[in-house]
């Protein structure tokens, strides 16, 4: 299990910010993932682009698009997360599909990972019983494979919550990823469960967007996670949205950090 | 002697056979490597919730009389085996019959799975039926059961297939349902499965999603296999009656795979029959456009299942083509694939030009207009025929009338016809 991802939550609530890797250029997506490191990020995400995103909303699907149009590859990808690395000790976390996983081969996939220092894995297409052929792999480079709990887990909580890696990637919202005016799951309740199971801590994620809706999620949980809300900012000012991501993620940073 | 009671016994009991001997060993909603339930974390309460409603009324009598009127009395089956005399004839080798799951209700063999479906929607209780569809069969198949059983439908369908398939649109319309274009990827089959998919993560609660073929998660490889299986269950009982024995091939169109699977199933023990599925090569396999996924495709982790899809080495789900909306799919069933590693069933391109043709040829010589999907089938029939003996007997699945095609044919011959 890696230390830099429970690092990221010692004595703090963690916030984690996502961003996808090429989007909109290969250039850009370094900037603006060291703009998320300045402005305080605690973890970071970084989307491997796939071409068939299941459970993103429409901002993060148009990002998907925007860097496979641009090129971006799982090699690229590597390359840079791997020039990141070279900068900062900052935990980094690849988020995708399974598919591109899979094809890439896992051996592959997970001993590049842990050459170059990428700390774990999201798959939304990869539950809890689909798991165990990567996460074999996995464990053996030392790569956490992240898991999720749903507001529908319900009893499934315990047994994905026992067995989670790295920390537990709750969603907040029924849906897909994407900016929410209000989130109604009992989080409290989930949150609960959760941790009368887990080893890890555990960050709420989907739906989230403002400093204020941080700060009250950060109170329920370890952590924090905002993705559509930073891509937004790419989808908005393209190759030059560095700034405007410091800015907003520093609020939200800060927010999370109260 | 047969009395009444018997036969309608016999007629209900197809189902229960069906769903008690499982002919492929399964486990865990594999086929061998194939299959598995890789979805959100969000949808996996939901498809248990399906799996045990499923084995539940699957065995229920109650269900089964239920399912069997309403193919009856509602679909119009059994469907036709017809002997394709002039076709037999004029192609001077095998006895040729077709199966004609396009004279059901609806025109094609999509009704077949979304009685079954719907049924089990009401059964769970729930209210809202949504779906898929690429040429728009399954979406007015799901529509109009959807309206049987008062049901509400959303139908997630491709924007490119709403134009190339407009009518359709216009008739799940009619039926009541509310047709979402799909603009995003290719705005074709895949993607209409994309965002059926995210909306069901939205609406667990009250929404069954009607999966239109062999594919997706485990349980839907299985329901929609076995609710189709009934095409083999006829056609094998009317063979037998008509000939006195068993055909030498069966064989069906195959996009993701659910004319095919029920046109095989049955037959699969029968180890002498051979299984061949027609997949749709467009362009041809080597041009790039083309949706053939057992000539071009590896193997992969997409829509819930894994089986063969067409991607690139990255894992990026390619851009398919046919001039068949209704096959242009970048995947297979896993139930497909696994028949195909085992070398139980074979699976052929056959490119539009073949298709048109046969769909040509078919029209004139038996005066049946078929859905441009099946005419991919007829294709290789037409192949396959002629280098057999009169004693061999081929059973080739008419999936779907061809009336939604018409137009399309028209102006692929270049006559300016829109619908």
């Amino acid at each position: 299990m890696s230390n830099r991802i429970a690092k990221a939550f010692e004595n703090k609530k963690a916030f984690i910010g996502f961003l996808t890797a090429g989007d909109p250029t290969y250039e850009a997506s370094y900037n603006n993932i060291m703009a998320l490191v300045k402005a305080g990020a605690d973890l970071i995400e970084i989307g491997i682009p796939f071409s068939d995103p299941i459970a993103e909303g429409p901002v993060i699907q148009e990002a998907d698009v925007r860097a496979l149009k641009e090129g971006m590859t799982t090699d690229k990808a590597f390359e840079l997360a791997a020039r990141v690395r070279s900068e900062t000790d900052i935990p980094l976390v690849f988020m995708t599909y399974l598919n591109p996983v899979f094809k890439y081969g896992y051996e592959r996939f997970f001993g590049k990972c842990a050459e170059i220092g990428v700390d774990g894995l999201i798959c939304p297409d990869m539950p809890f019983e689909e798991k165990a052929e990567a996460d074999v792999i996995a464990k053996k480079h030392g790569v956490s494979i992240i898991s999720m709990i749903a507001p529908t887990s319900e009893a499934r909580i315990k047994a994905i919550a026992e067995s989670a890696e790295g920390f537990l990637y709750i969603v907040s919202s029924l849906g897909v990823t994407g900016v929410r005016s209000e989130i109604k799951t009992d989080l409290a309740g989930i949150m609960e469960s959760v941790k009368k199971y887990a080893r890890v801590p555990a960050a709420i994620g989907f739906g989230i967007s403002t400093p204020e809706q941080a700060e009250r999620m950060a109170q329920l949980a370890d952590g924090v996670i905002v993705g559509s809300g930073i891509v937004r900012l790419v989808e908005k000012h393209g190759e030059n949205a560095a700034d405007e991501i410091y800015k907003y993620v520093k609020s939200l940073s800060d927010a999370a950090h109260k | 002697m047969k009395g009444t009671s018997k036969n309608r016994f016999e007629k209900e009991k197809w189902f229960l056979e069906v769903t008690s001997e499982r002919r492929i060993k399964m486990s865990n909603g594999r086929y061998g490597d194939f299959g598995g339930q890789y979805i959100p974390e969000t949808l996996m309460n939901e498809i248990h919730k399906l799996e045990e409603a499923y084995e539940r009324f699957s065995k229920d009598p109650e269900f089964i009389a239920e399912l069997d009127k309403l193919n009856r009395e509602y679909a119009g089956r059994p469907s036709l085996l017809y002997y394709a005399d002039k076709m037999t004839k004029d192609l001077g080798g095998a006895k040729i019959y077709f199966k004609r799951e396009d004279l059901n209700h609806t025109g094609s063999h999509k009704i077949n799975n979304v009685l079954g479906q719907c049924l089990l929607a009401k059964k769970m209780g729930k209210t809202r039926i949504i779906a898929e569809t690429g040429a728009g069969q399954h979406g007015v198949a799901a529509a109009t059961a959807a309206a049987l059983m008062g049901l509400e439908c959303e139908i997630f369908m491709g924007k490119e297939d709403t134009v190339r398939q407009a009518l359709n649109v216009y008739r799940m319309e009619l039926l009541g349902a509310k047709v979402n274009p799909v603009t995003t990827g290719t705005m074709t089959l895949k993607d209409a499965v994309n965002e059926a998919m995210r909306d069901w993560t939205t609406r667990v609660d009250d929404t069954l999603y009607v999966l239109g073929s062999v594919m997706g998660p485990h349980p839907f490889p299985m329901i929609v296999r076995d609710f189709q299986s009934v095409i083999s269950k006829e056609a094998r009982e009317q063979i037998l009656e008509l000939e006195g024995k068993l055909p030498t091939a069966v064989m069906a169109c195959v996009g993701g795979g659910s004319n095919a699977m029920g046109m095989f199933y049955n037959f699969i023990n029968d180890k002498d029959v051979r299984l061949i599925g027609c997949e749709a090569a467009g362009r041809g396999v080597d041009t790039g456009e083309t949706a053939a996924t057992i000539a071009t495709g590896t193997l992969g982790i997409f829509h819930g299942m894994k089986s063969l899809f067409c991607q690139n080495e990255y894992g990026q789900i390619a851009p398919v083509y046919s001039i068949s909306a209704g096959l242009d799919y970048p995947g297979i069933g896993p139930e497909h694939a696994h028949l195909h590693e085992i070398g139980r069933a074979e699976y052929v391109p056959v490119t539009d030009d073949e298709a048109v043709a046969a769909f040509e040829y078919i029209a004139r010589t038996e005066g049946i207009i078929c859905a441009i999907e099946s005419a991919h089938a007829v294709a290789h029939l037409m192949k396959i025929a002629p280098k057999m003996n009169k004693d061999d007997v081929i059973i080739c699945c008419l999936s779907g009338r061809g009336d939604k095609d018409v137009a399309a044919i028209a102006r692929y011959r270049g006559i300016d016809l829109h619908e």
